[in-house]
């Protein structure tokens, strides 16, 4: 059981602060950490990982600072967003040599076991630079697995990949999360974190946003005020309509756009109503557009709720 | 060198040995990249250039010993030591840390001063090899070793090797333009500046190497303006501190701020 704790920690580069006062733990299992581009996802990783010392606050593994601590990376893996490896290498030949850096009493047999584990033994005598971007992805997963951490980081790891390898990849850290290692992966994709994990963490603009059950926040962000454009051909009667409706907080009626901006507080509510409503007056509907469905303002509505 | 067993994780595969000075993994891989690159070419053409000229000269006019002591300190130890010292000593770990590669060794329970030392001991080794060998060869061709001056620039080139490797090491963790850096020292300092202003010369690596070499020397045609034991403390306090430092800043080094 492995837990790596981030206690009020802040990172800035000159005036830029890139994490502000975050404070979350990682436990077994795996965990998500969702956020926009540019959040500071990458930068909370690599201070877990010992590469950023926090410019404030504290990042432990079990009790113990990791940065500047060489022998926390006996149960750190750790697979990074750059492609760079060493491309003059077979992918075999470098996980052995990653073997050997941890020291392990025979490198060549726990490389195989890796490159099995993450089933790259078919193409294990080809050099890297060689690999596509998948391939690659697992061969530095290999590197990361090869001495058996019981904690795992990923930044980005689905970057660029296949369907299919990211089915494989999915499993795989599946697979770690249920043998009770603690995996971390980053990434700004929804999608992908509601498919592996079901805690999530998620950070905006630097700041830690929401922590929990996947489920939760993903209800959180469905039922949040939603804000709608929509263009019909009786734009007053259509707002009177449905002003009377609960599942809407306010309309304007923005003249020089032609259309009215509706801000919906039932998801589910306004987007059954609407098309019903339009129905039952003979108002034609020309446009109905979210106007705030952007990753950036779905995290944003997070920061404040 | 030392060896020790290293305390047990909790990992399910135990490693064998603990910390040490010498990592032969990290010399592996340092010396591939180093001998594998496109700048590896270099390496080879400037040795081959040296040939070429005290060949050159050799055909063309009459070498003797005072020849080959011009050509020895002229090209061997004031250009071709320090440009090889440029390439394997910055080619040892800027790359890496370039193009984030290193990551893979720091993410790894070593000593970051064992990896410093140990690409320490490759970038030596591969600047002895293509500077001093050829400085011997060179030194032969020209006046077969007469005064004692092939082996003496040999002696000067490879203690030179160690001094540039450690300080173009130092370089190559400090700046991602190790390269350009390098050069300017190389050629500027220690190949203008540590030639003819006589302030400089002291504090040159090639004078440093020219009062070692002059002691090797038999007969007055190599001398150093600086006394050998002069030259001999400043090449091991600087590579000393060299190695020192780049250790230090490895150990601070940041690999992130990308986002």
């Amino acid at each position: 059981m492995t837990t790596i704790s981030i206690d009020n920690v802040s990172r800035w580069f000159g005036n830029v602060v890139a994490v502000n006062d975050v404070t979350m733990t990682i436990g077994p299992g795996v965990t998500g950490l969702l956020g926009p581009n540019g959040a500071g996802k990458s930068t909370l990783i690599n201070m877990m990982a010992g590469f950023l010392a926090p410019s404030n606050g504290s990042v432990t593994l079990d009790g113990a600072v990791i940065w500047r601590n060489e022998q926390a990376y006996r149960e750190i893996g750790i697979v990074p967003e750059r492609e760079s490896m060493y491309d003059f290498l077979t992918a075999r030949e470098f996980v052995v040599a990653n073997a050997e850096l941890h020291g392990l009493p025979d490198p060549a047999a726990a490389a195989q076991r890796a490159l099995a584990t993450v089933e790259m033994e078919y193409a294990q005598d080809r050099r890297i630079e060689t690999y596509s971007k998948g391939m690659r992805q697992r061969a530095k997963m290999a590197s990361a697995l090869v001495h058996e951490p019981s904690v795992l980081l990923l930044d980005e790891p689905f970057n660029g990949m296949d369907p299919r390898q990211r089915l494989h990849l999915m499993d795989l850290l599946r697979r770690m999360g249920a043998e009770g290692r603690t995996v971390l992966f980053s990434s700004h994709i929804l999608e992908e974190v509601e498919q592996l994990a079901h805690h999530i963490e998620v950070v905006v603009a630097g700041r830690h946003a929401a922590s929990g059950d996947f489920r939760k926040i993903r209800r959180l962000m469905t039922d949040r005020p939603h804000r709608y454009i929509v263009r019909s051909s009786d734009d007053r009667q259509l707002a009177s309509a449905l002003i009377a409706h609960a599942s809407t907080a306010a309309i304007e009626l923005d003249l020089r756009e032609d259309a009215l901006r509706i801000q919906a507080v039932d998801f589910a509510g306004f987007t059954e109503f609407l098309p019903r409503i339009a129905r039952d007056h003979g108002i034609r509907l020309f446009t109905v557009s979210p106007s705030d469905e952007s990753l950036e303002s779905v995290f944003s509505y997070l920061v404040t709720a | 060198m030392s060896v020790t067993t290293a305390p047990a994780g909790r990992g399910a595969l135990q490693p064998v040995a603990g910390p040490r000075l010498y990592h032969p993994t990290v010399a592996r891989l340092t010396y591939r990249a180093l001998l594998g690159r496109r700048r590896a070419l270099l390496l080879f053409l400037l040795p081959l250039l040296l040939l070429v000229i005290v060949s050159a000269v050799r055909g063309l006019a009459h070498a003797d010993d005072s020849t080959a002591n011009d050509v020895l300190q002229g090209f061997a130890l004031s250009a071709m030591v320090p440009l090889v010292g440029v390439i394997a000593g910055t080619g040892a770990i800027g790359p890496e840390i370039d193009d984030g590669a290193i990551v893979y060794l720091l993410a790894k329970p070593i000593r970051r001063g064992t990896i410093i030392f140990t690409k320490l001991l490759v970038a030596i080794g591969v600047t002895m090899a293509f500077s001093a060998i050829p400085t011997l060869l060179a030194g032969y061709i020209l006046n077969g070793n007469g005064q004692n001056i092939a082996v003496a620039f040999t002696v000067g080139a490879a203690v030179a090797s160690v001094a540039y490797a450690a300080i173009f090491l130092l370089l190559g963790v400090l700046t991602r333009h190790a390269v350009v850096v390098g050069l300017v020292y190389a050629l500027v300092w220690e190949g203008v500046v540590g030639n003819v202003v006589p302030g400089a010369r002291t504090l040159s690596v090639q004078q440093w190497a020219l009062a070692v070499a002059q002691k090797v020397a038999h007969g007055d045609l190599v001398s150093s303006d600086v006394s050998l034991t002069t030259g001999v403390v400043l090449l091991a306090a600087v590579t000393v501190a060299a190695t020192w430092f780049a250790g230090r800043r490895l150990r601070s080094l940041k690999l992130a701020g990308e986002e």
